[in-house]
């Protein structure tokens, strides 16, 4: 892992492959499939398991998103600058960001047992949510073992590494000797996370960026006019042009 | 005044005799496919009974439709927009399948290819959910002609109602019960809660006809709508994680044709036409404080196409002229506002429900019959609707949110007409005095008595097209808004599961499907069917991939 070539491909080329799949990939799953584009809940088979599954998934999961846009796009210089200390930042962190990766992890190991064990949820998991499920639970795993052997150790500022690295790719000038730096732990869960990203608009997890923020602001009822064009199929013929 | 249109339905419960062919019709055109196996878009359910899905009534448990806050304000019962968002990831409130009931198929194929032996080779049920073998315990009219009432009779929730306010129970059993059947459709509502469920606003009303439908495209599977539907009346496919639901076979509407349920409707009972209505001021008509003022309200909604005010006004918002002359023509106004002989189902749920029914007159006509009475006199009819508590009961709370001066004023109607007409039957003499006891002429009576007994499929369906003009390519439009020659194949399933891709128009894909049938010599496969069997193409031959699930090995 060491040698220039891979750190040059591993952390300065292969990030901007994921974004490009993720925002190529997203774009053409959203012309190509928008009929694919859900949740594809299985509520409807099973639900004593997913009330509690599902909420503590994908609550903990939005604080882990949350924690990570924290952690790794704000520059410790403005946290130093607020006086908040390397000390308690860490102790934050660690405590919110184990609560809730515990929680995610939690989550999804009750999601993944529920499809297993309830036949009509299995029946209707495809490859393709197996795939997702090897990434998605392999990310959280290998994240929250980062962050509790880290805090053991207390000997990896990832502040220092991982952060500007990220940084750094939106620059575009990729700093890929800060990786170097970084424990194989911590390596792993990027990697992971890449192919999560790879993945994603290829996946059920599409549902995601449809979050349906727009609710809280619309009128309740919604009307729409007959779209003219699902008239017919076939063009008019000249002369019997609709007006208007 | 804001005119809308809305092509809205009246049911005479009087002639349904619950044969299910319009569920059996509209299911073959719209909801043979998997994934939306156990939905019935239109269902007929006896009553008293649990109706489908079981207990759907029971808005304290499902929280269906609308309720007024504390400051009176109209909100979604099962919780506003912050709530709703706050409990996406799984919602509280939705019926599972064994709510609706578990569908099954028959493993056909046993009765032909089991071992010779013994015994005789039976098909047995297996589920279309886990694909497993199963015992059938419920289905979507499981209590038929009050079957199983004895066991199921005290889980009908507007029984539980009347009995808290009549002392007397009601009656299951074989002689003394009164039964009636009520075929439900979505009421394609005015102040629609499945609409305002809808968390990515895939759900919409049409401005044109005041069709709710769900755009396929937009639907996220976020599952709200089928909570907020408080008829319970938008499925959820569990296939294609999609809400889906009656669409008023719009394509069919839009052409002038009626819905596959009305076309077929053995009792001839249903009815279509346009209400003119304004739009400005549905939601305050859906707020009123008390529950039993929702049906003067509503019908304080509909405006008077006769008025030239009226008329004048929905130009001015569009309404083209022939849906103007349609409305005046329209049987349901008539029969809504008219003659008032229809009623809303359940006005409490604050929807403004579109598909209304005149109540049933038989359960008091039976009643008097048994007891030896005349059942067609006047007087005798007049004077059971009064002591007749039970049924009538039963119907307010169906229909008036228990009220039961307006039902009592629809079946006194119904009663002189039944008296009224027999006179003339029997060439007595016209008797006006039985028609102005209940507030009509004796012409608006035989009138009445016309639309209701004998009227003809042009006075029974009165229905503008979506275009005058364009009748020539509106002949395509229903196959589903989209010509034989469909540029997409259906074929192959895309990269992500059966559903993902382009979706394939119903009717193209039946088309496809019955050409294949009609033209190949082999047994009907499914491989152009994107793994999904449709048994309009299924000839019953051999055993097509995906007709049933697969299996698990263990089996
Ligand atoms: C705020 C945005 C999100 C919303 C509103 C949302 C909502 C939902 C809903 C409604 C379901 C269906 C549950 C069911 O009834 O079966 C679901 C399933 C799922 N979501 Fe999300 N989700 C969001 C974000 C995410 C994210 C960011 C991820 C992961 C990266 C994710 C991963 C999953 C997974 C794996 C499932 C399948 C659960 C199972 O049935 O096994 N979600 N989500
Ligand atoms: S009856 Fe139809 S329009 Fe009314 S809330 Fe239910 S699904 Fe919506
Ligand atoms: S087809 Fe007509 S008569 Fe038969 S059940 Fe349906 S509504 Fe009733």
């Amino acid at each position: 892992m060491n040698s220039p070539t891979t750190r040059i491909l591993l952390w300065g080329a292969l990030p901007y492959a994921v974004l490009a799949a993720l925002i190529i990939g997203t774009i053409w799953r959203y012309r190509y499939d928008k009929f694919g584009w859900t949740t594809r809940s299985s509520q409807l088979y099973e639900s004593r398991l997913l009330r509690i599954a599902s909420p503590l998934f994908h609550f903990g999961l939005l604080f882990v998103i949350l924690g990570h846009i924290g952690g790794l796009l704000i520059p410790q210089s403005w946290t130093d600058a607020a006086g908040v200390s390397d000390h308690t930042y860490h102790l934050v962190a660690l405590v919110s960001g184990t609560a809730a990766g515990v929680a995610t992890l939690a989550g999804i190991a009750l999601l993944i047992y529920r499809r297993r064990t309830t036949g009509p949820v299995f029946l209707a998991t495809t490859r393709n949510d197996k795939l997702m499920y090897v990434f998605l639970g392999g990310a959280i795993g290998a994240g929250l073992t980062a962050t509790l052997t880290n805090a053991a150790t207390l000997d990896h500022n990832y502040r220092q590494t991982v952060s500007p690295w990220l940084r750094s790719l939106f620059y575009l000038h990729p700093d890929v000797d800060l990786m170097q730096k970084t424990p194989g732990v911590f390596q792993a869960h990027i990697l992971i996370a890449f192919g999560l990203f790879a993945l994603f608009p290829f996946s059920r997890l599409v549902h995601a960026f449809s979050a349906p923020a727009g609710y809280l602001f619309r009128p309740y009822i919604v009307y729409r006019s007959r779209d003219p064009k699902t008239l017919g199929a076939r063009a008019p013929r000249r002369g019997w042009e609709r007006v208007g | 005044m804001r005119v809308m249109a809305q092509i809205a339905m009246v049911m005479n419960l009087d002639k349904c005799i619950g044969c299910h062919t319009c569920s059996v019709t509209c299911k073959q055109a719209w909801t043979n496919r998997g994934g939306v196996e156990y939905a019935w878009f239109n269902n007929v359910e006896t009553r008293p009974g649990q109706g489908y899905p079981r207990r759907y009534e029971d808005q304290e448990r499902w929280g269906g439709g609308w309720t007024l806050n504390r400051r009176g304000k109209l909100t979604l019962r099962a919780g506003g927009r912050w709530r709703k968002l706050s409990q996406i990831f799984s919602n509280p409130k939705l019926p599972g399948i064994s709510d609706y009931y578990e569908p099954w198929t028959y493993d056909y194929r046993n009765l032909t290819d089991a071992p010779l032996g013994d015994d005789i080779p039976v098909a047995r049920p297996r589920s279309l959910i886990s694909g497993k073998p199963m015992e059938i315990t419920w289905s979507a009219n499981w209590d038929d002609n009050l079957g199983g009432m004895p066991q199921h009779g005290e889980e009908d929730p507007i029984a539980a109602k009347v009995r808290a306010q009549v002392a007397d129970k009601v009656v299951y059993e074989f002689e003394q019960a009164f039964m009636f059947y009520l075929p439900r459709i979505c009421e394609h509502c005015l102040n629609p809660a499945c609409v305002a469920s809808c968390p990515s606003g895939a759900m919409y009303k049409r401005a044109e006809d005041g069709i709710v439908l769900v755009d396929q495209d937009q639907c996220r599977g976020w599952r709200m709508c089928v909570t907020g539907c408080p008829y319970k009346k938008v499925y959820f496919n569990h296939k294609t994680g999609k809400a889906e639901k009656c669409t008023m076979c719009y394509p069919r509407l839009e052409v002038g044709l009626p819905t596959v349920c009305s076309e077929t409707c053995v009792g001839r009972l249903r009815y279509l036409g346009v209400m003119l209505y304004d739009a400005d001021k549905v939601t305050a008509a859906a707020s009123v404080p008390d529950d039993r003022d929702l049906y003067a309200a509503q019908m304080g909604v509909f405006l008077d196409p006769h008025d030239p005010e009226v008329a004048a006004e929905a130009e001015r918002s569009g309404i083209p002229f022939d849906w103007i002359e349609a409305a005046k023509k329209s049987p349901v106004y008539d029969l809504i506002a008219k003659y008032q002989v229809a009623l809303p189902l359940h006005p409490e749920y604050r929807t403004m429900p579109m598909v209304w029914y005149i109540p049933p007159l038989s359960p008091v006509v039976d009643a008097l019959a048994d007891t030896g009475h005349d059942g067609e006199d006047a007087d005798n009819l007049f004077g059971a609707i009064e002591t007749l508590r039970i049924p009538v009961e039963y119907l307010a709370e169906l229909f008036t949110a228990g009220d039961t001066v307006p039902v009592d004023s629809v079946l006194r109607r119904l009663a002189a007409m039944r008296s009224y007409m027999r006179r003339i039957n029997l060439g007595e003499e016209k008797d006006e005095s039985i028609a102005r006891t209940v507030g009509l002429s004796g012409d608006q009576m035989e009138a009445m008595y016309r639309l209701l007994a004998i009227a003809k499929y042009q006075d029974r369906y009165v229905i503008p097209t979506a275009a005058v003009a364009d009748a020539q390519r509106l002949e395509e439009a229903a196959t589903a808004g989209c010509s034989v020659d469909f540029d997409e194949m259906p074929g192959g399933s895309g990269p992500f599961g059966e559903t993902s891709g382009r979706s394939t128009p119903v009717a193209v894909e039946n088309f496809h499907a019955l050409r294949e049938r009609g033209a190949s010599d082999r047994p009907a496969d499914t491989a152009g069917l994107r793994g999904r069997v449709n048994l309009l193409n299924w000839d019953g031959n051999g055993r097509p991939d995906g007709l049933f699930p697969a299996q698990a090995e263990d089996d």
